[in-house]
């Protein structure tokens, strides 16, 4: 599997999504930089990790969205190419274009780091299919602006569609109310886009991919990816 | 030349900051807010001799970049 992780000023998990892509593929990614108009030939996955693009100044994740490389996303998503965006990630997919939708300030106001369980809705897309549907994962939660909002007609389309592809729930698997960490609509904690080849999710699965630190519920999300690529 | 841009939340988006601000005023004991809603305000220079050209440019500037439009809206002024 070719992956490509971009690097925009002010990341800080692209160590994370390398060494979790290189685990289950056995491939090394390449780092691509924003100022690239190019992705690297042959590019099956590009990765767009967390961190905090350009200090999140104007709206997190806007800066980001504009830079040169993202056009060469936005071409590779249209050829049907898989795109998955984490944390920052996520927000600068929806601030793209390339994923509905934005991510507002989490409800309490507080910067939320912490270990979350998550219900996975589907798992017959090229992200998911190590997972059960329905089966509960722990991952872990870090971010200020997490509360996924939409006009009512997206989160229609969403929710009909099929698009939702994680919901914040309990250890039990009870999916929103005290479970929902950030106010999120609908409990959504990740969506596709409607060819489902474009994934964006708030928590960091590339962190729980090692028993050491806390889990491996992780593993499934780039285990599938690695599958789907040696498929395809 | 110069312009502002004015970016305001949409009606009905939730605004916890807004909230937060308005939450504090009382207990300043600020009497008679009803609500409050924030805002960003960018003050721009411009290059331009046309106020309708500077509107224009800065329409395109808001809607590529500086408003979301999903939750936002923007309003410019030529000062």
């Amino acid at each position: 599997m070719k992956a490509a992780v971009l690097l925009f000023p002010g990341l800080n998990r692209e160590g994370d999504a390398m060494r979790a892509l290189e685990q289950a593929s056995g491939h090394k990614p390449t780092l691509v930089w924003h100022a690239e108009h190019e992705l690297p030939a042959g590019t099956d996955l590009v990765l767009v990790p967390g961190g905090f693009s350009y200090g999140d100044y104007l709206r997190c994740g806007a800066i980001a969205g504009r830079a040169n490389i993202m056009d060469a996303v936005r071409a590779h998503a249209a050829r049907g190419g898989l795109v998955v965006g984490i944390c920052n990630g996520f927000q600068i997919l929806c601030e793209s274009g390339l994923l509905p939708g934005v991510l507002m300030r989490n409800r309490d106001l507080r910067f939320i780091c912490k270990m979350q369980h998550l219900k996975v809705e589907r798992a017959d897309t090229p992200f998911t299919t190590a997972y059960q549907k329905g089966q509960t994962i722990k991952v872990a939660i870090a971010h200020g602006e997490g509360n996924y909002e939409a006009d009512d007609e997206t989160i229609r389309r969403l929710e009909g569609e099929g698009r939702v592809a994680f919901r914040y729930c309990d250890a039990q698997g009870q999916v929103g109310g005290a479970a929902n960490p950030n106010g999120s609509t609908h409990d959504i904690a990740g969506i596709y886009s409607e060819k489902l080849n474009v994934l964006g999710l708030m928590p960091h699965p590339e962190n729980l991919i090692d028993p050491l630190v806390g889990g491996t519920d992780g593993r499934g999300l780039f285990a599938s990816i690695a599958s789907f690529s040696r498929a395809a | 030349m110069k312009a502002r841009v004015t970016v305001t939340l949409k009606t009905g988006v939730l605004d916890p900051q807004g909230k937060a601000i308005e939450g504090a005023l009382r207990s300043l004991g600020v009497e008679g807010v009803a609500s409050v809603r924030q805002g960003k305000v960018f003050d721009i220079e411009i290059d331009a001799a046309d106020p309708a050209h500077a509107e224009a440019m800065l329409k395109a500037a808001s809607e590529k970049l500086l408003a979301n439009l999903v939750v936002e809206n923007y309003r410019v002024e030529i000062l």
